[in-house]
C-alpha cells in the first residue's frame, strides 16, 4: 500500500452508561469511492457516523484521515477535516431561501451586510456541481423534501468536503427522486469525494456501492466488494442465512369488508377499491399518487367530497379515526414519529394509547396499570420487540422497534381490517420479515389487509391482488399471474388518458 | 497504536451532566425546598412554629388549587391565561348571589353552585374556542381575560361586593375539621384526587398523549377535542373554586382577585417540572412547586423583606426554573 485510506477507522469502541453501542469495528474509506453501511437497526451504524462527524467521541480507539490520527473535539472540527454529513432528520429553514439555506452558517458578508449577489452565485455553483437545477429564490419550505435534501447535499460540500455521510437519503423519497439522487452521489464520487452511504435500500446498494462494510450488534462483520450478491448481505446483517423475506399462504377470499366507491377529494378522482375478508391488497404507486390519501380518506384523516366507504356492510356516512377503529378499522401512519408514537413518553403508553378500553385495561373507569403493562409486554414479546424495556420513551427505540409498537394497536382491539401505510420504510431486514408475517398472519384469519407501498418488490411479495395508483385515480388492477413489477411499473408511468 | 482519547476526558463531562440531570429530574425541587425550610427556621425560629406552617398551608391553597389546573392545561400543549379573571369574576358572582340570598346553610351551598357552575361554562368556552376555531390558546384566553375582567366590573360597578352571609366564610374560610381548615382540607383531597384522575384514568392518561402529540392521539383514536376540552373546563373549575374560598375568605366580593396567579400558577407548573410544550407533568411536583413558592413567600414576609423586593426575587426564581428546564432537555 502506498497511499493511506482517506479514512481509516481502527478498533473503535463506544459504549455509553455501560451499554456497548459498538465494539472493536475497524474498517477503512477510500478516496473517491462509494462505502455503503449495512445493518439491521441497533447494530451500531448511527453511533459510527456520529463519531465519524464529531458528535460522540469513541470510548476507545482511534481514527485516521488520510494517516493522521484525529480527534475531533465536536462537529466542527469534523467539518474543518472535510468530513460532512446529511443526516435523515433535514436541517432546513423552511421560512429561507434555497439559497439562503445552501449557505445557511457562513452567509457571505459585504460590510457587516449579507452579499446576496455573491450567496446567488455561491448557491447555483454548488447546485451545478451537483447537476441539480433548484429555483435558487423559492422559499425551501415550498420545496419538495428531495429538493430539501439537494440543498443539504450542497451545504455540506461547501468548502473542501472529502468525505459526505449519507443518512438513509432516500428513506422519504419516491422512486424517481431517488433515482436522481444516486445518480449525484455517484457524481460526486467520480469527482473524488469519499461517500459513507448507510441505507436499508438493497437495490441501491447493488447499484452504486464500491464495496459495503456491515455491522451487527455493534460489531465490523465484513467489507464486501462489488458486484454484491443480496443474500449474502442480508445473511451477514441478520446473523443466519436469509430465507424468504415474504411469507404469502393460500388462502381464498371471503366476502367484501371495506368498499370504496366513487371517492373524491383535493387529491383522489373516482377511486374505488375492495377488501375481501382473508386477502392482502397492495396499493402501488409513485409519491403523490393519492395512495396514502386513500387509506386515510378511508380512516377518517383525509376529506373526502363524494363517494361511499362501506365496512362490513355498513355505509360510513362520516369516517372519524375514533370511530373507525370502534368499527375494526386499524390505519397503521407511515410516519411513525409524526403520527404514530409520542416520542417523549414511555413506549407502552404509546402501545396502549387511545385502546385502552377496548383492550379492557380499565375497570370502573380506572386503568389498571399493571394489566397495561403485562399487556403490553405480551404483544411486544409476540412481535419481537427489543429492547423489552417498556418503560423507556418511545424516541429512545429503532425505527423497526417503533414500527412494531404502532403495530401493536390491531392487537389490542377486535379489528377486521388493517390499512398499512408504508409499513417497512426506514427498518432493518428482521423487523421487515416480522412485519410482513404479521400482514400474512392477519389475512389468514380472515382479516382485510391493504398495504399501500412505494416499494414495488414488497407489493409484489405481500399482496393477492394490487391496485396500481397515477394522478388520484386508479391506473390499473391487477391480480393473479399479471403482478409483475413491469406490468405495475408501466401502469406508473402510461401518459395520462387523453 | 496511539490510543488517542483518554478516558478521563470523555467521561468526566459526560458524568457531571448526568449527575446535573439527575438533581434537576429529581432531587432539585425537594432539596431546595428543604434547604429553604432550615434556613428560614434558623435564621427566624418563628417560621417553624405551628401557627405559622398551617399558615403558609392556608395561603399556598389558593395557588394550589389554580396551579393544579393549570398543569392539566400545559399537558395538553395548552396555556390558560385567564385564570387570574375567572377568579375575579367568579367572587363577583358569587358575592352577588350569596349577598342576595336568605343566609341560611343553603346560601352556602347555593354560592358554591354558581362559582363553579360559572368555572364550567368559562373551561367550554375556552375549551371550543381552542378546539373548534383552532384559536392558539395563548390568544383565546388572552382575549377571554379581558372579557371575563370587564365582566366582573361591569357586575360589581367597580366597587367590592359586601353583605356576604357570615355563614359563608364561617364554613369555606375559618372552620376546621379535626384542626385543619376547610380550605387545607379541600386543597389535599382535590390534590389527591386529580393526580390520581391524571396518573389513573384514560381521559388523564389521554392529555399527556395528545399534549406529547397530537397528531398520533388522534390517529390512535382519541378524541383530541374533547380532551382539550375537558382540560380547560377543569382548570376553569379549579380557578373558580379557588375564586369561592378567596372570596370566603376576603369576606366580598372583588373584581380585582387573582391577578397574580395567571404569573404564579405557571411558575408553580414549571417549578414543579412541567413543560411548557406538552405531555410531560406530574402532580406532586407541582404541589412541591407551589409549596416553595409559599414558603418562600412566607418567609420572606417573617424577614420583613419588602413586597417589592420580594416580586422580584419570584421572578428570578420562574427564570431560573425555565431555564433548569431547558437545561435538562439538553443535558
Amino acid at each position: 500500500m502506498t497511499a493511506n485510506p482517506l479514512v481509516a477507522i481502527r478498533n473503535v469502541s463506544k459504549k455509553f452508561a455501560g451499554v456497548t453501542a459498538l465494539s472493536d469495528v475497524s474498517f477503512e474509506i477510500k478516496r473517491g469511492e462509494i462505502h455503503a453501511l449495512m445493518g439491521e437497526n441497533g447494530a451500531g451504524k448511527s453511533t459510527l457516523i456520529k463519531i465519524l462527524c464529531g458528535v460522540h467521541k469513541a470510548t476507545r480507539g482511534s481514527i485516521a484521515l488520510d494517516g493522521a490520527e484525529i480527534v475531533f473535539d465536536g462537529p466542527q472540527d469534523a467539518e474543518k477535516g472535510g468530513i460532512r454529513t446529511v443526516f435523515q432528520e433535514l436541517n432546513i429553514v423552511p421560512q429561507l431561501s434555497v439559497a439562503e439555506n445552501i449557505s445557511l452558517g457562513s452567509l457571505p458578508l459585504k460590510s457587516g451586510l449579507v452579499d446576496r449577489k455573491k450567496m446567488l452565485e455561491r448557491a447555483a455553483d454548488a447546485l451545478s456541481g451537483l447537476g441539480a437545477d433548484l429555483p435558487l429564490e423559492a422559499r425551501a419550505g415550498d420545496l419538495p423534501r428531495s429538493s430539501q435534501q439537494l440543498i443539504e447535499i450542497a451545504r455540506a460540500l461547501m468548502g473542501e468536503a472529502r468525505l459526505l455521510i449519507l443518512d438513509e437519503p432516500t428513506a422519504s423519497l419516491g422512486e424517481n427522486e431517488s433515482r436522481q439522487l444516486l445518480s449525484i452521489v455517484t457524481g460526486l464520487a467520480r469527482r473524488g469525494v469519499a461517500i459513507l452511504y448507510v441505507t436499508h435500500r438493497m437495490h441501491e446498494v447493488e447499484a452504486i456501492a464500491d464495496r459495503v462494510s456491515v455491522l451487527r450488534d455493534g460489531k465490523f462483520i465484513e467489507t464486501l466488494n462489488a458486484p454484491m450478491d443480496e443474500a449474502i448481505i442480508v445473511e451477514r446483517m441478520i446473523g443466519r442465512p436469509a430465507s424468504s423475506l415474504y411469507q404469502h399462504s393460500r388462502r381464498e377470499p371471503g366476502r367484501e369488508l371495506l368498499v370504496v366507491s366513487g371517492l373524491g377529494s383535493a387529491t383522489l378522482r373516482d377511486v374505488s377499491m375492495t377488501v375481501r375478508a382473508g386477502e392482502v391488497v397492495g396499493v402501488a404507486g409513485l409519491l403523490g399518487c393519492g395512495k396514502s390519501d386513500l387509506a386515510r380518506a378511508c380512516f377518517g384523516l383525509h376529506p373526502v367530497q363524494d363517494g361511499g366507504i362501506k365496512l362490513d356492510g355498513e355505509q360510513i356516512a362520516r369516517p372519524s379515526p375514533a370511530g373507525m377503529l370502534e368499527r375494526g378499522l386499524v390505519y397503521y401512519p407511515s410516519d411513525r414519529r409524526t403520527e404514530g408514537l409520542v416520542l417523549g413518553r414511555p413506549l407502552f403508553e404509546s402501545m396502549t394509547m387511545g385502546s385502552h378500553r377496548p383492550a379492557r385495561i380499565t375497570r370502573k373507569g380506572f386503568l389498571r396499570t399493571q394489566k397495561e403493562y403485562e399487556l403490553a409486554h405480551s404483544i411486544a414479546e409476540e412481535l419481537d420487540l427489543r429492547p423489552m424495556q417498556l418503560d423507556r420513551t418511545s424516541g429512545k427505540f429503532s425505527g423497526g422497534n417503533q414500527q412494531k409498537a404502532v403495530l401493536a394497536r390491531g392487537r389490542m382491539r377486535t379489528a377486521k381490517v388493517h390499512l398499512f401505510d408504508e409499513p417497512t420504510v426506514g427498518i432493518d431486514v428482521g423487523a421487515k420479515a416480522d412485519v410482513y408475517r404479521l400482514i400474512d398472519n392477519y389475512a389468514d384469519a380472515g382479516h382485510g389487509v391493504v398495504v399501500i407501498s412505494s416499494d414495488l418488490t414488497e407489493i409484489i411479495g405481500v399482496s393477492d391482488r394490487v391496485y396500481v395508483m397515477r394522478e388520484g385515480r386508479i391506473a390499473a388492477h391487477l391480480t393473479g399471474a399479471d403482478i409483475t413489477e413491469e406490468n405495475i411499473a408501466r401502469s406508473f408511468f402510461a401518459a395520462a388518458p387523453a | 497504536m496511539t490510543t488517542t482519547l483518554s478516558p478521563e476526558r470523555t467521561v468526566t463531562p459526560a458524568t457531571a451532566r448526568r449527575s446535573l440531570q439527575f438533581i434537576l429530574t429529581t432531587g432539585l425541587l425537594p432539596a431546595l425546598l428543604i434547604l429553604m425550610c432550615v434556613v428560614f427556621a434558623i435564621v427566624e425560629p418563628r417560621f417553624v412554629d405551628g401557627s405559622n406552617l398551617l399558615n403558609v398551608a392556608r395561603q399556598s391553597v389558593f395557588l394550589l388549587l389554580i396551579a393544579m389546573g393549570q398543569m392539566i392545561v400545559l399537558i395538553n400543549a395548552q396555556l390558560d391565561l385567564s385564570v387570574g379573571a375567572t377568579v375575579a369574576l367568579t367572587s363577583v358572582v358569587v358575592a352577588s348571589v350569596t349577598a342576595a340570598s336568605s343566609g341560611g346553610p343553603e346560601s352556602v351551598l347555593l354560592g358554591l353552585g354558581a362559582g363553579l357552575l360559572l368555572g364550567v361554562v368559562i373551561g367550554l368556552v375556552n375549551g371550543c374556542i381552542v378546539a373548534f376555531w383552532k384559536v392558539p390558546s395563548f390568544m383565546a384566553t388572552l382575549g377571554s381575560t379581558s372579557v371575563l375582567t370587564g365582566l366582573a366590573l361591569i357586575i360589581s360597578k367597580g366597587a367590592p361586593i359586601i353583605g356576604l352571609p357570615m355563614i359563608f366564610s364561617d364554613a369555606l374560610a375559618t372552620s376546621s375539621v379535626l384542626g385543619i381548615p376547610v380550605p387545607v382540607l379541600l386543597g389535599v383531597v382535590i390534590a389527591i384526587g386529580m393526580g390520581i384522575f391524571m396518573s389513573r384514568t384514560v381521559p388523564g392518561r389521554n392529555m399527556y398523549a395528545v399534549g406529547g402529540n397530537r397528531a398520533a392521539a388522534l390517529v390512535a383514536g382519541i378524541n383530541v377535542r374533547k380532551t382539550v376540552i375537558l382540560a380547560f373546563v377543569l382548570c376553569s373549575v379549579l380557578a373558580s373554586l379557588a375564586g369561592i374560598l378567596l372570596t370566603a375568605r376576603v369576606g366580598s366580593g372583588e373584581a380585582s382577585l387573582g391577578a397574580s396567579f395567571v404569573m404564579l400558577s405557571i411558575a408553580a407548573a414549571v417549578l414543579g417540572g412541567t413543560s411548557l410544550f406538552g405531555g410531560e407533568g406530574v402532580l406532586w411536583r407541582v404541589v412541591l412547586g407551589v409549596l416553595f413558592l409559599g414558603v418562600l413567600s412566607n418567609g420572606m414576609n417573617l424577614l420583613h423583606v419588602s413586597s417589592y423586593i420580594q416580586e422580584l426575587v419570584i421572578g428570578m426564581v420562574l427564570i431560573a426554573a425555565v431555564a433548569a428546564e431547558r437545561l435538562k432537555r439538553v443535558a
